[in-house]
């Protein structure tokens, strides 16, 4: 990661310029100043990933090289998914957004980080079923296609999902959705502004800050400062009993969930090797020659 | 009447939310898996599973990194409270319509025994203020509960709840405090001891005598602070709780109205009683959360630390103790939930069942911190560790709420009185 120093200068810069080409005078943090949106029926659906809690110790691979053992082992909601439903919650409180729809796909044990989402302030959930072998080789692909076929299902106008999962790290979800849908991406976002019908989504990137305007409909990913996700409050999660989680298969939406990779093997890090002592400067640079390293 | 409270509630929680103080990084609590076997969340129903969460998320993000702060420096955390009240946490089981949330006692008990992994003085106070809110909802008329149930939800006050004298503790129904009658208001004069939160609340619930000697003499007025004739005393220096003050509080002539009282007159010490029967069950709690931490605390210091070239956990003796805690914790566990479903049921043998609880639990949860902290040896003896205030905050939960003694009249009466 970039000194912070050196971020905030490029973030300025970026955010002057990008300012600058959209034809506005360059402005602190744009907050209120989004007008509300009567007539547009803005859907939002979001992503929920249920991933290995992020404080579990002990994680072992299987012994069958496999994979991980995740059987017994505390799962939760993954922590940008986290912050991808604070996001739309607050796009509805600011009422930008119509509805929030909070997605899930997995095995029946999902419904409570629905019920999470729901009791952070998401309207309704939809679990999509996928248990067992499927869910195991489920990948960052499949979730893609089953999203789109969602997306033009209900209708949704904005798709906010958390940037990566912590347990696989693959960070594809997003893009790949957006690909299959043929929709703007703004990617790794930690600031998001509705204007009129567009989207202005300010980008944590390698350099800097990078600030884009894409059209809606479009392909959100929530980074790590695009807000602090809400407590939910107990009112809330009480209310949250009451509302629906719907039903549906991956067959239902015409998705093929089986897997075009297969995962030869999963291995622990190697065990750290003891050193070598030795007495001189010339026995050390003798070693490193036997070992091949000069 | 109800549509305006519903606005009045609005306008009071607003559209903000409350954020955490800081989202990723987790509280080294809770980096360490929870074993299955003393797993709190075994037998929960998914909703009771979601308070826990969000009671124990509170906890590990907004109370643990302070606890030691609060403790030494002895600081009343106002705005760490009034964000839990904002959660739903300043009146669990006071009814929704003057700002509660109308949950069980075993949701309280799970949500309390969560927050006080966080720290044990705080939820500690947390649950004295939910008793003296449910009292004035419960046996309040509609006047009073509307007056006073919602700035207590929200905790935009606070408030105390003032039984013991100084005269007066186990042998309760002895107390003295006067309440004599003279117009529309009762002239109070006498002096509570022990008061948590005494001088830094707002509203008093006070027993006092209006009547003959004994229980039946007793009534449950309401004291606002700020009325002429009530002063508090010094702020006792305290082994624990240290994050909540402790006064004396005096009256002098403090004239009371009578609209302030709870229930008829004579009605006060079954008021009282009553109260404490959900407050035992809440305190029992208390310990459980101070034990469930010192028992994770005690496991991970035996992973790392080495005598003798071996791990701790690798001495049976010390397997053979943790072990012993656990089953203890997980035994008390058991029995506080039984004895919160049995008060919420309204059962006959609810008040024996909290008085069961509280001994036995406060009593086994003290002996678990007190292992733990024999296990991280000389370490445990340090403040830096949090072992010790575990230690020390629930040390008094075996003699407050009525001691452990008084616990054993209560069920020892249950078992000798013909039905």
């Amino acid at each position: 990661m970039h000194r912070s120093s050196e971020v905030k200068h490029l973030a300025s810069d970026f955010n002057t310029r990008a300012c600058e080409c959209f034809g506005q005078p360059p402005v602190q943090p744009f907050e209120s100043h989004c007008p509300v949106l009567t007539d547009r029926t803005v859907r939002v659906q979001l992503k929920v990933l249920k991933v290995k809690d992020g404080s579990v110790f002990f994680i072992r691979v299987k012994p069958d090289r496999t994979g991980v053992v995740t059987d017994g082992v505390k799962h939760s909601m993954n922590p940008f998914c986290e912050i991808a439903v604070e996001e739309a919650v607050k796009l509805k409180e600011k009422k930008l957004v119509k509805e929030v729809v909070a997605v899930s796909c997995g095995p029946q044990q999902v419904q409570e980080t629905i019920r999470t989402a729901l009791a952070m302030g998401a309207d309704r959930g939809i679990h999509v079923e996928v248990s067992g072998k499927d869910y195991e080789t489920l990948g960052p692909l499949q979730v893609s296609k089953i999203f789109a076929a969602l997306a033009k299902k209900e209708q949704a106008d904005l798709i906010i999902l958390g940037k990566q999962a912590i347990d696989d790290d693959c960070n594809q979800t997003g893009q790949m959705t957006a690909a299959l849908l043929d929709w703007p991406q703004g990617t790794f976002a930690s600031e998001v502004t509705l204007e009129a019908d567009k989207l202005k989504v300010v980008r944590e990137i390698d350099g800097g800050l990078e600030t884009i305007k894409i059209n809606l409909p479009a392909v959100v990913t929530a980074d790590l400062r695009l807000n602090t996700p809400r407590y939910a409050t107990l009112p809330n999660i009480m209310k949250a009993k009451k509302k629906k989680i719907t039903n549906v298969k991956p067959a239902d939406l015409g998705v093929d969930v089986s897997s075009r990779l297969e995962v030869l093997k999963v291995d622990e890090p190697p065990q750290r090797q003891s050193g070598v002592k030795v007495e001189t400067v010339h026995d050390l640079v003798e070693k490193l020659k036997e070992a091949g390293r000069i | 009447m109800a549509a305006a409270m519903a606005l009045v509630r609005g306008v009071r929680f607003g559209s903000y939310s409350i954020g955490r103080s800081r989202s990723l990084i987790f509280n080294s609590l809770q980096r360490r898996g929870i074993a299955a076997c003393v797993d709190p969340s075994i037998g929960l129903t998914d909703e009771q599973k979601e308070f826990q969460k969000v009671a124990f998320d509170f906890a590990a993000n907004e109370m643990a990194p302070h606890m030691a702060e609060w403790d030494q420096k002895e600081i009343f955390p106002v705005e760490a409270m009034r964000k839990a009240a904002q959660l739903g946490f300043g009146g669990i089981y006071v009814n929704p319509d003057v700002g509660g949330s109308g949950l069980s006692r075993l949701d309280t008990s799970i949500i309390f025994e969560a927050l006080s992994t966080g720290c044990v003085s705080t939820t500690a106070y947390i649950s004295i203020h939910n008793m003296c809110a449910w009292m004035i909802d419960t046996f309040g008329n509609n006047e009073q509960r509307e007056k006073f149930c919602p700035d207590l939800c929200s905790m935009q006050k606070f408030a105390s709840y003032c039984l013991t004298e100084p005269g007066s503790g186990s042998d309760a129904a002895s107390l003295l405090t006067s309440a004599k009658l003279q117009g529309d208001h009762y002239i109070l004069n006498g002096s509570k001891a022990f008061i948590s939160g005494g001088g830094d609340t707002d509203v008093y619930v006070v027993m006092c005598r209006t009547g003959e000697k004994g229980p039946k003499g007793i009534s449950c007025v309401v004291v606002e602070k700020g009325t002429a004739g009530l002063s508090f005393g010094k702020k006792e220096k305290k082994v624990g709780w240290n994050s909540q003050p402790t006064r004396a509080v005096i009256f002098e002539d403090c004239a009371v109205p009578v609209t302030n009282r709870l229930g008829a007159e004579g009605e006060g010490f079954s008021i009282a009683m009553k109260g404490l029967n959900g407050g035992r069950i809440n305190i029992a709690s208390c310990s459980l959360g101070a034990a469930h931490a010192s028992v994770l605390l005690a496991r991970d210091h035996m992973c790392v630390r080495k005598q003798f070239g071996e791990t701790l956990s690798n001495s049976q003796f010390l397997q053979f103790k943790l072990a012993e805690m656990a089953t203890k914790l997980v035994a008390s566990r058991l029995l506080v939930r039984q004895a919160a479903v049995a008060l919420q049921e309204g059962r006959p043998d609810a008040v024996s069942l909290c008085s069961m609880a509280k001994l036995f639990v406060t009593d086994e949860c003290f002996a678990i911190c007190n292992q733990a902290l024999q296990i991280h040896g000389g370490y445990g003896y340090l403040k830096d560790y949090a072992v010790q205030q575990y230690v020390r905050d629930i040390r008094v939960h075996q003699i407050l709420e009525g001691t452990n003694e008084v616990m054993r009249m209560i069920i020892a009466r249950s078992l000798l009185t013909e039905s």
